[in-house]
């Protein structure tokens, strides 16, 4: 009966191990950014529609900035 | 008893089995992988025996390599005569990206295709573009992470005249 609570740790600790496999991330290598480089995954790529938008949020919700999205774009240099 | 047993061998196992490993890139002083073993598409030169070579993994939606590419094509006018090979490793997914952009980028240096980004995977370059300046022994000398204009071209010649000598 000692060993129950062994089991139970290695239950446990299987579980956690298999977590980080099923949480379906995914390292994106610097070689294989090309969708994400692609000009079409620019959030600014109309500097036109960013200003009025930037003016928007600025004056109806006193926002401003912020935008940035971690791990977009080419990832170059 | 025996299933619980099995139940953690098996969760263990597929847990390190997901888990994405570990990159092991090329340090200085590691023997470059021989080229031949790749499946590279190109014109990949049959012996670099002797020789300073400059193997370069770009892809054309990548700026930076871009901006290399006429200092890449000035070193090897430039040191070519003195036994300096460049490499350009391409790793576009799509071979017309990789024509397109070299209809623009006319160069003297080789370029060569790794469709199956099997040999960049192998390097494990740390960003786009990544190079590596390997001696005459056809070890990794040096190592390039980004490329930072004429800073790096100066990095890159004075690196090629020691290894040159």
């Amino acid at each position: 009966m000692k060993t129950r609570p062994l089991i139970r740790l290695a239950l446990l600790l299987s579980l956690l191990a298999t977590l980080p496999g099923v949480t379906g991330c995914q390292n994106v290598k610097p070689w294989q950014r090309g969708t994400l480089a692609d000009y079409t995954m620019k959030q600014d790529r109309d500097p036109t529609s960013e200003a009025l938008n930037e003016h928007i949020w600025f004056s109806r919700e006193t926002a401003a900035g912020g935008k940035g999205v971690g791990g977009g774009g080419c990832g170059c240099n | 008893m025996q299933s619980n047993k099995l139940i953690c061998l098996v969760g263990l196992a597929l847990g390190l089995a997901l888990v994405p490993g570990a990159q092991a890139a090329l340090k200085t002083g590691d023997a470059f992988p021989a080229l031949a073993d790749f499946h590279l598409t190109g014109p990949v030169p049959a012996d670099l025996a002797g020789k300073v070579v400059i193997v370069d993994f770009w892809a054309s939606w990548c700026g930076p390599c871009g901006e290399s590419f006429p200092a890449m094509d000035e070193l090897q006018k430039k040191f070519g005569a003195q036994g300096l090979v460049i490499i350009a490793v391409n790793e576009d997914e799509n071979k017309s990206d990789m024509d397109d952009f070299l209809k623009t980028h006319t160069v003297s240096f080789t370029v060569v295709r790794d469709a199956k980004q099997s040999l960049v995977e192998v390097a494990g370059i740390g960003t786009m573009p990544g190079s590596f300046v390997l001696g005459r022994d056809g070890k990794v000398a040096f190592a390039h992470n980004g490329y930072h204009g004429s800073e790096t071209k100066k990095q890159y010649e004075q690196e090629i005249l020691s290894l040159l000598k």
